[in-house]
């Protein structure tokens, strides 16, 4: 019971405040860029468009102002304890987790979630063009599989063979190539769509950084503490 | 294999008890809450949790719409 309760504290405290600090880092940054790209969607948004091919039903979405910053910071809470969660399991398959580690971990969990997948799907902007969501999704999942196993393979197995099996698996989604769509493009100006890919991918690696540092900290701290 | 061994000798430590099953426990369960939680915030179709997590879902580039 006791390493239960050092992986879900760690991930609980380590990801709850990398997400809090996700969350107020994406209102400052690519929320305002979402907003402007929303301003270019025709006929008033995806939701309108999407709820009024169906006809009628009016479906809950929050409100502009507080009510939409609100329900953003508790999901990116929320996902920084899930990641939280992957990341201090890895920890237990290690001795020990210096915080300089921390980083290093960090820094694979940005590849593996943001950077590998956006080589294929970069970040997109509403009212951006794309191809079937369902089909994105799977390549999406099947990348960051690969990329994570991966990663792992090149930096723990000491056989040269290994390792070159380790970067064939994360080549291959790449090779194999993301889902796209016919066009590409958006309604969004193109200024502001290269500007929002750097900004997330940015944020994204500041947030994987700060969880990889804070996850080691604790796991070490509660560990001392039995 | 290496990894075949690795495995191997990772199940050999489990059963003589040098890794203790609370271990295996807690890190499934950990994947497992972890994925559930992601996958919920990231991924889940109904509309109501698509639109709550919208701005998230972009920032984080998961596949949204």
């Amino acid at each position: 019971m006791k390493m239960f309760n050092k992986i879900f504290l760690t991930a609980l405290l380590a990801g709850g405040i990398a997400g809090l600090f996700l969350g107020v880092v994406q209102n400052l940054t690519v929320v305002p860029m979402l907003l402007e790209a929303e301003t270019y969607e025709a006929t008033g948004g995806h939701h309108a468009a999407e709820t009024g091919a169906e006809g009628i039903v009016e479906v809950w979405s929050p409100e502009d102002g507080g009510e939409r910053t609100f329900y953003t910071v508790l999901n990116s809470v929320l996902v920084g304890i899930g990641f939280g969660l992957l990341l201090t399991a890895c920890y237990t398959f290690r001795q020990t987790v210096s915080l300089r580690s921390g980083i290093w971990w960090g820094l694979a969990g940005f590849a593996a979630f943001h950077l590998a997948p956006a080589l294929g799907l970069p970040p997109e902007l509403p009212g951006d063009t794309a191809a079937e969501v369902g089909a994105r999704q799977v390549w999406w999942v099947l990348t960051v599989l690969a990329t994570a196993i991966g990663l792992w393979i090149i930096v723990f197995q000491p056989a040269r063979y290994l390792k070159l099996a380790g970067v064939a698996l994360i080549v291959l989604p790449q090779l194999f190539g993301a889902p796209q769509p016919e066009v590409h493009g958006g309604l969004a100006p193109d200024d502001l769509r290269s500007t929002f890919i750097l900004t997330s991918l940015i944020s994204n690696a500041i947030f994987w950084t700060v969880l990889g540092l804070l996850s080691a900290y604790f796991f070490n701290r509660i560990g001392e503490q039995g | 294999m290496n990894t075949v061994n690795e495995v191997k000798n990772t199940i050999a430590l489990i059963g003589t008890g040098a890794i203790p099953w609370a271990t295996v426990y807690a890190v499934t369960a950990a994947v497992i809450v972890g994925v559930l939680i992601i996958g919920t915030v990231g991924f889940a179709g109904p509309e109501i949790l698509h639109n709550a997590a919208h701005d998230v879902r972009h920032g984080l580039s998961f596949p949204c719409h």
